[in-house]
């Protein structure tokens, strides 16, 4: 396959998959906003998740107030964020439309009409209903990604784009919980939660689907540690560090060539620290140090998979 | 254009012609809703299937639909048979011509086309002199527009034998009508076009290297910007190759290669969808980022097939396409089976003067026009546009050619005010490698605007599926 065409494959998954992370994190903080805080509190939280995707400077920048209409002015209609809905899904249109033919008729169709709908669909629901916009980007990512499954030749092309999916949504569950945990204070260790802190917890969970599956693993009521554990270290949890890690390692592995060793064994030893880790140890290490050190390596595990595979040889 | 061949009905008593019949039959019994309707459903799968054109200079990223139309173009298999043999004669003299010019250049020493037609073309390529390609094929793939005109007979308009576009509108054309009216192709026996890439691959398989067995073949696009990219993609994807661009390519030890996952890969044969100014830098444009430097090369050696080849260009520039019915006697010793249209050669002073004299009355174009751009439609034009047209004429007359308006076919096209007759006409696509193959029929484009010629797409025309009946 052309180095080309499998950048385009993983960008086009990476956008979709990152649409869809920030349809998740808008849909939770406006739940969330809605529930009594203070005004300082209802401030901090949508900085908060302007932080989460590193863009608090760009929205000062253009944007007055920090309120709920300009955040959503900024992170779903913007062009000029690259982290926007609109941004985020028009870019994984353009990168399949640069590989149409690589793609399945089906899996093309579906960004495309992704795409064409957006534009009534900001004009129409956004203002009226940012839930149902909301619901609406999951749902188109959920279809790319299930025709994409049900249609593709299990190659590389597949491969790459599960290599960009996994990579972003890894990136992203690292970034949530790093925010959130900061967020939510040097208290947020003691065992019994507050009101406050158990609505924070379990908006948390539910930006990552993790709500019911809390429950379904744990059985019991809801605590920071379970809630690392979950999104760090369970390899059936589906957004979880070490699941998306798996995937990486199997799918690395997959299109192994000359020059992708080192790569490789960066991913794999990310993989092992979660596969062998404690929560216990994770949190007396500290969680800013073990995650800090994660998004740098997925950082650099993005470089690399570049170098060995997207940007040309010889280019 | 009161005098034109209805393509559905002949002549006052507006009786429907024979191949006609079956459909009309059919026609008279849809409810106007049920064709609406179907044409509503058309666009929106267009639009979602993404069958679009880019459109230069109209924004950054604008698409445009080419308008469908669901009333069909039929042609009965005797015309095709005529047009087919007529077709395979003209682009073999064309093969012929362009190989020729690029050797021994016999037709000039001959006498019958002068040398400075050659020379001073600017689609001639020195660089190609004396080089050989394999199985001396140079238009691999020409597209070749035809017209009919008063009482019906054929004209070829224009020999495309750089970059045709259009065989994905053919077939995605095909396909939609398949959709909407499945019941059509019951009653009739229409010929089947679909297999257009199988034969596409065979044919660029078979201009492969000499040695190559088993060729590598990629489709070569400018990229996701140039109006025709959802046809390359669409093409690269039907055969199963490689849609590339020239930063997927590059030049190493005399052969070019491709840059995949694991490494460079050995391309054999490059079907490009870019002009020849843009495919090496370091031979043609110097700024052009779109091509391979080094390609040229590569290519004159021997050692990668480009199709088309580079300066085939000559052959189809309307200053040579005067001389096509000789070149036809003088390579075949055949008596051409299509006509050209009478063409006045405004490099000639007595053509010029003719053509001065009669600018309300001709068609002119700019001898390396494209696109339906730079022409006077002289019956067409206002006072002040023929009198704009008279001064660019007068201060270069060598730049165009005059010929008569013809009063092109006309088939009943759905319009905003029912169903109304509009010109169009035909582009079948022929196909050159060890032996000339095409499919039946060819895209047929339709002027949408009342009385209009221009059936381009860049300039507003539709496109219709064109049915060549069986017996």
């Amino acid at each position: 396959m052309l180095s080309r065409t499998a950048d385009h494959l993983y960008w086009m998954a990476r956008y979709t998959e990152r649409a869809e992370n920030t349809a998740r994190m808008l849909d939770v903080a406006m739940q969330t906003s809605m529930l009594p805080q203070s005004a300082v509190d209802t401030e901090q939280a949508w900085r908060a998740m302007l932080g989460i995707s590193e863009l608090q400077d760009a929205f000062d920048a253009t944007y007055g107030t920090l309120d709920a209409k300009n955040v959503l002015a900024f992170m779903v209609c913007d062009p000029a964020n690259p982290s926007s809905i609109v941004s985020c899904l028009t870019a994984a249109r353009e990168n399949a439309r640069a590989v149409r033919g690589v793609l399945t008729t089906e899996v093309w169709e579906t960004q495309n009409a992704t795409w064409i709908e957006l534009r009534d669909r900001l004009r129409v629901s956004l203002d009226a209903d940012p839930g149902e916009f909301f619901d609406w980007v999951k749902h188109r990512c959920h279809l790319a990604r299930g025709v994409t499954l049900g249609t593709m030749l299990d190659d590389e092309a597949l491969v790459f784009i599960r290599l960009g999916a996994f990579l972003e949504r890894a990136d992203n569950t690292a970034r949530l919980l790093d925010v959130k945990y900061h967020g939510a204070g040097a208290g947020a260790t003691h065992d019994v939660l507050t009101q406050r802190e158990f609505y924070y917890w379990a908006a948390l969970l539910r930006s990552v689907a993790g709500f019911e599956i809390y429950r379904k693993v744990y059985r019991d009521s809801i605590t920071p540690a379970r809630v690392a554990e979950l999104l760090m270290l369970r390899a059936d949890m589906p957004r979880s560090l070490l699941a998306c890690m798996q995937q990486v390692v199997a799918n690395l592995k997959a299109v192994r060539n000359d020059v992708s060793a080192g790569t490789e064994r960066l991913a794999g030893k990310m993989h092992a620290e979660l596969q062998f880790a404690r929560i216990e140890d994770v949190l007396a290490a500290g969680m800013d140090e073990t995650l800090g050190k994660f998004m740098e390596n997925i950082y650099a595990l993005g470089n690399g998979i570049s170098r060995d595979f997207l940007v040309p040889l010889g280019a | 254009m009161n005098h034109f061949f209805n393509e559905m009905t002949a002549g006052d008593s507006g009786a429907v012609r024979e191949h006609y019949r079956a459909f009309d039959a059919w026609l008279r019994h849809q409810p106007p809703e049920r064709i609406e309707r179907k044409r509503a459903e058309a666009d929106l799968t267009f639009r979602r299937v993404g069958i679009t054109f880019a459109v230069y200079g109209d924004g950054a990223g604008t698409e445009r639909l080419i308008p469908f139309d669901t009333i069909p173009r039929i042609i009965p298999a005797h015309e095709w048979a005529a047009l087919q043999a007529g077709l395979a004669q003209r682009v073999q003299a064309l093969n012929m011509f362009v190989h020729d010019i690029y050797h021994e250049q016999n037709i000039v020493r001959a006498g019958i086309i002068p040398a400075q037609q050659i020379y001073q073309n600017a689609q001639y390529r020195p660089e190609m002199q004396g080089i050989s390609v394999a199985s001396d094929i140079y238009a691999h793939i020409a597209g070749v527009d035809i017209v009919r005109a008063g009482a019906g007979e054929f004209y070829v308009l224009e020999d495309n034998l750089r970059v045709p576009s259009g065989v994905s509108y053919m077939l995605e054309d095909r396909k939609m009508m398949m959709r909407l009216f499945p019941e059509l192709f019951a009653r009739h026996r229409i010929a089947p076009v679909e297999h257009y890439p199988d034969m596409l691959l065979e044919n660029l398989r078979s201009v492969a290297p000499a040695g190559v067995l088993d060729p590598t073949i990629v489709v070569m696009t400018p990229g996701m910007h140039n109006s025709a990219y959802f046809e390359h993609a669409f093409l690269a994807q039907q055969m199963g190759v490689e849609l590339v661009e020239g930063k997927d390519l590059f030049v190493d030890a005399n052969a070019v290669y491709m840059r995949t996952i694991r490494g460079p890969r050995r391309v054999d044969v490059i079907y490009r969808r870019l002009d020849d100014d843009y495919l090496d830098p370091l031979a043609f444009r110097a700024d052009s980022t779109l091509g391979v430097p080094g390609l040229l090369s590569v290519y004159r050696a021997g050692r990668v097939t480009l199709a088309n080849a580079i300066g085939t260009g000559v052959a189809d520039d309307k200053s040579i396409y005067p001389y096509v019915p000789d070149m036809i006697r003088f390579y075949l010793s055949e008596e051409p089976r299509l006509n050209n249209v009478p063409t006045w050669q405004c490099r000639r002073p007595e053509d010029l003067s003719y053509t001065l004299a009669h600018l309300d009355q001709l068609v002119v174009k700019e001898v390396h026009g494209a696109g339906g751009y730079g022409m006077l439609i002289g019956p067409a034009a206002s006072k002040q546009e023929i009198e704009d047209f008279r001064r660019r004429l007068v201060a270069r007359p060598d730049g165009y050619i005059a010929q008569p308006t013809l009063a092109l076919s006309a088939c009943p096209t759905y319009v905003e005010s029912g169903i109304a007759p509009r010109h169009i006409d035909l582009r079948p696509f022929v196909l050159s490698g060890k032996t000339i193959a095409m499919v039946p029929g060819g895209l047929t484009r339709v002027a949408l605007r009342e009385g209009s010629l221009v059936v381009n797409s860049s300039q507003g025309g539709g496109t219709k599926d064109t049915w060549i009946l069986e017996e």
